[in-house]
């Protein structure tokens, strides 16, 4: 058994409280620690991904005891993948708090970070539902620190709507918990696997309960619509860089999702059979139009991006409500373009708040270095609103494809080609203002706003260069995520790995 | 003893709810604590309710009360614990820094021109 699995919790798990006790009063050592942290999660997760990519379950238990007794970290294609992506997403977001200085404007932003990388890599990683909600939990306590982070009034009034919704989210969370091992009496994925099947037709009445709730969890988490109402003002609130952290964090919820009612619940159990198909899907087509609308309607750039980012998960969770591999395998490939895509859109928004006297969308004199911050603007909201040649495009005709045997197939394509005209609109709007309406206004007298620091827009155009590579190479990616959807409606071999591994209580004794 | 732990289990959560969708943070926060043991007694009897039996497996022994439940319980209560610590310091921050309390988004002046 290798210990490679459990590095990418570890590692961070660390590295955060190293940077706390001896390195609290040197922003230097902090940074220089917290980006080889980063690095080396990187290779890590590089290196797990290689590993499963040919299809093999790589298994962790804790402890050395056998799966329904002991925890178990599980990497399989998805879960790699989305440890992959998290990595790299640090990468670009921790140049980019140490080029603009976020990291400086308040205590321990280094060690919240690390915090926040060790819970969201325990989400992926893990193969047990209470065990996901404790790193749900760790990535939440981390995600309030770094959301109120450099303080002000705006952003803490913010901050307690957030820790408050994300507390009765949590609650849920618990009374789906408790619900499922009530009716199941285990709480591991594997296990639950294997049990689901095993509950009578006419005892299905708590289960049914428990895997709604849980959806209801999973969907607060993606801020799919009625439950996004926290996202856009915590999001737009948010210090920039954190922000763009939390795009990934609307995709721990579209992963849970997928991977609990793939595996768990799969379409197919009887037990859960007509619950989240009925109304997951038009729930995804309200979040896709309500973000683009929002898109159009906001009056802040910050809440622009914030409301495009509804919308993306609201294309995420078409895909994955779909529930079929070629659904899951868009899904997937969506996933990475709309996390690389909103965490740039966030970085470049912080970019011009700091070179412009605020974020409305009216006329104001010149940004500074606003040919540059212009064009990475241009690039990325092109690729959110999805035109070619970015990787929305494809992202989107992939999901186009996949819905066209769907039931609601008229509406899927009705709503996503409208919401794209709608969100180019937006787009465009917001860009035009903030860039080209710019030079007809006098530039006051008073000395202009300093041009960010280069560091700035080297970790902006990594993003953007991902985006392109993702493009580039989409082949070859959707690739990889139709392999991973097949092994995701394939389980048999996650279920064996978990299950049949020995180890500590495996086997149980004679007379017990 | 089933009627007495779901009626608190109801109870619990019903003022909880009411005291959650109040204006205030205190209320609020108060709410939140009020769900929490709520769910906390719920795993309890998550696990069925048996008095008086081991909890651990042994020789000689036929009843036994399922463990796991007190260890997922002892788990949620110290993490809900920690939450509503961090609750209570960021809303009063945001009370003490803004001079209001109130849980709504305020639009601000630039929406309200």
């Amino acid at each position: 058994m290798t210990h490679w699995l459990i590095a990418p919790i570890v590692l961070p798990a660390m590295l955060a409280p190293f940077i706390v006790l001896a390195a609290r009063y040197h922003i230097g050592i902090q940074r220089v620690f917290s980006l080889v942290g980063v690095l080396a999660l990187i290779c890590i997760a590089m290196g797990l991904a290689w590993s499963a990519s040919d299809g093999t379950i790589l298994l962790y238990q804790l402890g050395d005891w056998a799966a329904p007794f002991g925890i178990v970290l599980v990497g399989d294609m998805l879960s790699t993948l989305m440890v992959l992506l998290t990595a790299v997403l640090a990468l670009f977001v921790l140049l980019y708090a140490i080029g603009s200085g976020w990291d400086d404007r308040g205590p321990h932003f280094h060690a919240l970070f690390q915090f926040q990388l060790m819970g969201i890599m325990g989400a992926f990683l893990t193969g047990d539902l209470f065990n996901l909600f404790v790193f749900f939990e760790v990535l939440l306590i981390a995600s309030y620190g770094l959301m109120i982070h450099a303080g002000g009034n705006s952003r803490l009034k913010a901050g307690v709507q957030y820790v408050l919704f994300n507390l009765l989210g949590s609650t849920l969370f618990l009374f789906a918990l408790g619900a499922i091992y009530a009716e199941t009496g285990t709480l591991n994925m594997a296990d639950l696997a294997v049990r689901g099947t095993l509950i009578a037709p006419e005892a299905t009445v708590g289960i049914r309960v428990a895997a709604v709730l849980l959806l209801l969890v999973f969907a607060i988490k993606a801020a799919l619509v009625p439950l996004h109402f926290w996202l856009p003002s915590s999001y737009a609130e948010a210090p920039g860089p954190v922000a763009a952290l939390f795009a990934i964090m609307t995709k721990v919820g579209a992963y849970a999702i997928i991977r609990v009612y793939t595996l768990v619940f799969p379409p197919q159990l009887e037990a859960t059979t007509g619950l989240h198909g009925v109304w997951l899907l038009p729930a995804a087509l309200a979040s896709l139009a309500l973000g683009m609308i929002g898109v159009l309607a906001a009056k802040k750039l910050d809440r622009l991006v914030a409301f495009s980012v509804i919308g993306s998960m609201g294309m995420v969770m078409i895909a994955v409500s779909l529930f079929t591999p070629e659904g899951i395998a868009a899904a997937l490939y969506y996933i990475v373009h709309s996390t690389l895509a909103g965490a740039a859109l966030f970085l470049i928004v912080d970019l011009i708040k700091s070179s412009r006297a605020s974020l409305g969308l009216t006329a104001m004199p010149v940004v500074a270095g606003a040919t540059l911050t212009g064009s990475l603007f241009f690039v990325g909201a092109i690729a959110m609103a999805g035109l070619p040649p970015m990787s929305g495009f494809l992202g989107k005709l992939i999901i186009l494809d996949a819905a066209r045997d769907s039931a609601l197939a008229v509406w899927v394509w009705t709503i996503i080609l409208c919401s794209s005209l709608v969100a180019i609109v937006g787009f465009g709007r917001a860009g035009s203002v903030v860039f080209w309406k710019a030079t007809s206004n006098a530039v006051p007298d008073e000395t202009p706003l300093p041009i960010p620091h280069p560091l700035s827009f080297v970790a902006i155009g990594g993003l953007i260069a991902l985006l392109a590579a993702h493009t580039v190479f989409g082949g070859y990616a959707h690739a990889y995520a139709i392999a991973t959807a097949d092994q995701l409606f394939a389980p048999e071999p996650y279920i064996s790995a978990v299950l049949g591994t020995p180890g500590k209580l495996s086997t149980p004794m004679e007379g017990h | 003893m089933e009627m007495l732990v779901a009626s608190a289990v109801g109870i619990m959560t019903a003022a909880g709810m009411y005291l959650v969708l109040r204006l205030r943070t205190f209320p609020v926060i108060l709410g939140v604590a009020l769900l929490t043991y709520a769910v906390n007694v719920f795993l309890f009897a998550s696990g069925r309710l048996i008095v008086g039996s081991a909890p651990i497996l042994r020789y000689g022994v036929d009843v036994y009360a399922d463990p796991v439940p007190q260890a997922l319980v002892l788990t949620a209560i110290v993490i809900s614990f920690g939450m509503t610590a961090v609750v209570v310091v960021i809303s009063l921050g945001s009370y003490l820094g803004s001079d209001d309390d109130r849980v709504n988004d305020v639009p601000d002046e630039e929406d309200a021109a």
